[in-house]
Order: structure tokens, then C-alpha cells, then sequence
């Protein structure tokens, strides 16, 4: 599917992934993920190819699918994703207090709407301390004050040594330093 | 321990809030079993004889029935996708969702096994041995439904597919379980039956959870 796709990442950079819609952005980012494997070549985290090291316990994974149940409240995610990917104990009203859904915590996601929806499944980069953020569209569905907070987040985590890796049709508003683009692009 | 707690009690909340999930299933095997007498008609002997074989087949068609659904929303909504990434809990989660699925859709049916046996005409010693193999044989058939579930995930009309994929695996299952209460409605020992039952319990427990595991991976890779 990919052909001459080689890149690196080091920590406090980020990494864009652009292209048109069916340039096969997602699907770059599964074998990254480490949840498709690559017909030929080799991901590698630390120096170890993705299946031998510890990569999973270092990755944030925030695919197209929101995972958001719509019986469940946003507290109720929030904690259990804090027991199934051991992230801190952090204060889930804070967090969401955070995202702007105070007083939503206790509401069925159905209810929500899209976007805040979204910021629901986005909480867990607020309750993560997994170095490598790996998110397909994080922007989608976010109204403005929303992607700025998400923006923020991204800064504090690069300075923090942390790693992203995304895909948006969205230019990037605020400016990051080590941000690197990478465009996909058909070729017959 | 903490993934399977977590898991465990997301599953009972969804339950609770999808009361269908799991009364479908149960009301199910009550009508299943209260149609055979009306069919059958006065016949309360022909009955007693071949309730056994009516209690299992209800009983893992009820099963079957609720197994569809045990991995369908978690795949559509990208949870699935998102534990297989972190890797690390998964084995814990496929716990979680066998033994929640087994007290939605098996224990009640124990539960009611007592009704059963009086709308069957069965008496003491044979419900017992109905209540015996269905606590034995029900984690079995959860298990395997699971991975009939697991392995059919991603393909459009599941459904039937399951069954026929998973049906076939039961055969053992259903022969063992219903000559043990034949026997114990003839006042026999059927301890050997449920030995056998006992063995092929242990080795679903310890070979089914891995195989599905291994198939929810597939599906989302």
C-alpha cells in the first residue's frame, strides 16, 4: 500500500500526517499502532521492532472510532479507562471540568452530542502519562475553544518529553517547533 | 485483576441498562420449553422422558442466542480496537466478558430450573441432575459461544453464522448432559457423566479464553 514511507520520531516532536481522503492516512497510522502489520519493512520503538519491546504499554492510541459506549456516562468511562490502561488516579469532575462538560458527567454519552462526545474519548489524554500519542482526527466534531484547549494539551505534553503522532485536514493553529509534516499521495 | 474489575462492572452496568440483552434470551427458553407440552399434549410420561433433551437443547439455543451481541458494540465503537493497541489487559477483558455473559444468560436459568422441572414433570432426582449439568455445562456453553462470537465479529450477518459454526461444537456437550439425567431419572449413578462434563469444562477454561483472544485480534488488525 505505502511505498518509501521512512521516518523518525524523537520525543517533544510531532509528527502530521496529511494527504487526501483515502491517501491512506489511517491506515499508516494502524501499522504504527502496531494494530496492522506492514506487508514489507519495520516499525521499530526504542531501537525494537514494535513486537518485541514494551510498545504498547507506551502508547495512547485515540483511533477514528470514538469507543465511547452510549449507556455509559463520561465518569464511567473515565474510570474505566483508568483500571484498563492503568493510567493515574487523576480527578475525573476535574477532568471533565477541564473539557467543558461540567455537569454532564453523570448523563448517558447518548445524550451528548457529537462534539462533546469527542472531548469525552479526548479525556484520556488528560488521565494518560504514556509518552506516544497516536490520534486519527482528533479534531473532528470539536468546535474552536475546544481544538485550542486540545492544541494546549499537545504543547504541554511535547515540553513534558512526550511524542505525537496525528492526522487532521485541520491546519494546525498554534505553532509547534518540532513539528514534522508528512503528506501522503497517490501514485498509480 | 483490576482490568477484570473494570470490565466486569462496565458489563453489569450495559446489563442493566439493556435489560433486553439478557431477558430476550431468558424469555426465550420459556417459551421454547412451555411450547413442547402444548405440542406434545397430554402425555405427561413421553414428556418426563425427553425432557432432558428439550432443558439442553433450550438451553444452549438461549445461549447462543445472547452470544452475538458479547463483543458487537465494543468492536462498531473502537474499544476493542484501543485494548488491543495497549495490549496488556485484553486476557483480563475476555474474562470479564465470559463470566458476566455466564450470569446474564446461564444463571438464570438455573434459577428457574425448579419451575422447569415442575412444568416437565420431573421429579426430585432428575431435576437435580438437570440443576447439576447445567451448572457444569452452561460456563461451557458460554465459553464457546463466546468464541463463535469472537471469530464471527466481523462479518455482516453474523448471526446465523454463529451458530453454525459453534452448534456442531455442543453435540458432546448435549449427549454427556442429557444421559446424565436420564439416568438420574431412572435412579441410576451418573457421577461419570458429570466427570466427563468436568473434564471438558476444564479444558474450554483453559484453551477457549487464549483462542479468544487470539480472534478478537484478528478481527481488529
Amino acid at each position: 500500500m505505502f511505498e518509501a514511507v521512512n521516518l523518525q520520531l524523537t520525543a517533544g516532536q510531532l509528527l502530521q500526517i496529511g494527504g487526501k481522503n483515502g491517501a491512506g492516512k489511517s491506515s499508516l497510522l494502524r501499522i504504527l499502532a502496531g494494530l496492522a502489520q506492514p506487508d514489507d519493512g519495520e516499525v521499530f520503538w526504542q531501537n525494537l521492532p514494535l513486537a518485541d519491546g514494551d510498545f504498547p504499554q507506551n502508547l495512547c492510541f485515540i483511533g477514528h472510532l470514538s469507543g465511547i459506549q452510549p449507556q455509559l456516562t463520561a465518569l464511567e468511562h473515565l474510570e474505566f479507562w483508568q483500571a484498563a490502561f492503568g493510567f493515574t488516579a487523576t480527578d475525573g469532575f476535574q477532568v471533565l471540568a477541564t473539557l467543558g462538560l461540567a455537569g454532564l458527567e453523570d448523563i448517558p454519552c447518548q445524550l451528548l452530542s457529537a462534539g462533546q462526545q469527542r472531548r469525552v474519548s479526548l479525556a484520556r489524554l488528560w488521565l494518560t502519562t504514556r509518552p506516544l500519542w497516536i490520534l486519527d482526527e482528533p479534531f473532528t466534531a470539536l468546535d474552536q475553544s475546544a481544538i485550542l484547549l486540545l492544541q494546549h494539551k499537545f504543547t504541554e505534553h511535547l515540553e513534558n518529553g512526550g511524542a505525537i503522532i496525528l492526522t487532521t485536514h485541520q491546519p494546525l493553529t498554534q505553532h509547534f517547533p518540532a513539528a514534522q509534516l508528512l503528506e501522503l499521495a497517490y501514485r498509480w | 485483576m483490576v482490568m477484570f474489575k473494570a470490565a466486569f462492572v462496565r458489563e453489569w452496568r450495559l446489563l442493566a441498562r439493556q435489560k433486553a440483552d439478557w431477558l430476550n434470551p431468558l424469555m426465550f427458553f420459556l417459551i421454547v420449553l412451555t411450547l413442547f407440552p402444548l405440542g406434545i399434549g397430554a402425555k405427561p410420561n413421553l414428556l418426563a422422558e425427553i425432557a432432558p433433551g428439550i432443558i439442553w437443547i433450550a438451553a444452549l439455543l438461549s445461549v447462543l442466542l445472547g452470544a452475538e451481541r458479547l463483543f458487537k458494540d465494543d468492536f462498531r465503537q473502537g474499544v476493542l480496537e484501543q485494548l488491543v493497541a495497549a495490549e496488556e489487559p485484553m486476557l483480563a477483558y475476555v474474562l470479564a466478558k465470559i463470566v458476566s455473559s455466564w450470569c446474564s444468560t446461564a444463571l438464570p436459568l438455573l434459577l428457574i430450573s425448579p419451575l422447569i422441572a415442575l412444568l416437565l414433570g420431573l421429579d426430585t432426582a432428575a431435576w437435580l441432575a438437570v440443576l447439576l449439568t447445567l451448572l457444569l455445562g452452561t460456563p461451557l456453553l458460554n465459553l464457546l459461544a463466546a468464541l463463535g462470537a469472537a471469530l464471527t465479529l466481523s462479518a455482516d450477518k453474523g448471526g446465523i453464522l454463529l451458530a453454525l459454526l459453534i452448534l456442531p461444537l455442543y453435540i458432546p456437550l448435549l449427549i454427556f448432559a442429557s444421559a446424565a439425567v436420564d439416568q438420574a431419572s431412572l435412579g441410576l449413578d451418573y457421577s461419570g457423566q458429570l466427570a466427563v462434563l468436568s473434564a471438558m469444562l476444564c479444558l474450554a477454561l483453559a484453551l477457549v479464553p487464549l483462542a479468544v483472544l487470539k480472534a478478537l485480534k484478528l478481527n481488529v488488525g
